[in-house]
């Protein structure tokens, strides 16, 4: 086992265990948001040991600094830190869904360990591979008409978010 | 080297704990979370994909990360909207609970 591998496993449970604790937190919304930031920077340091460096930093930046600080923001805004249902109330359509869940994702883990194309050895990267040089060669070459369409729907995003919050329309 | 087998098999155990958040919170606010955890599964599987396939005709590919900051975007796009939709609920209904919204329930 290289060091890789070893940090690869301690990212990958922290992941899995925040991810869990944010999904079955139903007391405390701030902590839910708070473990929401660990998954995030845990995938963003799992993106760098994958060779990904310009998403690892974009994820931390963007994930971990501004997505989840507006969904604090919010939370916070409105005085939300109490939640929901009466605790313990898990109906049969829920159980359901959990035992449909862990059925089809045993299945998927048992199908990837077989593949022969997954569990080969990756070859190693080229020079340069996930620096911002490549990503913004391919951004605005071969898919520089995603670019506009995003930035056409992050200015629909604004002028929706905006009318949403206002609080009346003249 | 990683074993990718296991990068693929982390994206659809934190994919399956998204849609169990969306299928049994009841909060919009948990729900939106979830949402976002669904998009970072995703996206590792995307950068795993990318790891493998990381080069065509000798050059770098690095088509899948472009996928994943696309994805970012569309993610802080749907944050956005979404958080609108749930001040203007919050101030509607003094709620977040999705179970009261069912104006468009048939």
């Amino acid at each position: 086992m290289t060091v890789e591998t070893i940090l690869f496993y301690l990212f990958g449970i922290l992941a899995v265990v925040s991810a869990l604790g944010m999904v079955l937190n139903t007391r405390n919304m701030v902590a839910s948001a708070m473990s929401l930031v660990v998954t995030m920077i845990s995938l963003g340091a799992i993106y760098l040991l994958l060779e990904a460096y310009l998403v690892s930093a974009l994820q931390i930046m963007v994930y971990g600094g501004a997505i989840v600080v507006v969904f604090l923001f919010v939370v916070m805004l409105l005085n939300l830190s109490t939640d929901e249902l009466p605790p313990g109330k898990l109906r049969f359509a829920k159980i359901a869904f959990v035992i449909a869940g862990v059925a089809i994702l045993s299945q998927v883990l048992i199908a990837l360990g077989q593949d022969p194309l997954l569990t080969a050895q990756p070859e190693a990267v080229p020079e340069g591979f996930g620096g911002y040089r490549q990503l913004g060669i391919a951004l605005y070459t071969d898919y520089v008409l995603l670019v506009e369409m995003t930035s056409l729907l992050l200015l629909a995003a604004i002028v929706g978010a905006l009318i949403l919050a206002k609080r009346k329309i003249d | 080297m990683l074993p990718l087998d296991h990068v693929i098999g982390l994206s659809a155990i934190l994919f399956t704990i998204g849609v169990l958040g969306v299928a049994t919170r009841r909060n919009l606010i948990a729900i939106l979370m979830s949402i976002e955890l669904m998009l970072n599964a995703s996206n590792l599987a995307f950068v795993g994909f990318n790891r493998i396939w990381s080069q065509a005709e000798g050059a770098p590919a690095v088509d899948g990360q472009i996928f994943v900051l696309i994805v970012i975007a569309v993610a802080a796009a749907e944050v956005a909207v979404g958080l609108g939709i749930l001040l203007s609920m919050f101030r509607n209904r003094d709620s977040m609970n999705v179970e009261e919204v069912n104006l468009l329930k048939w």
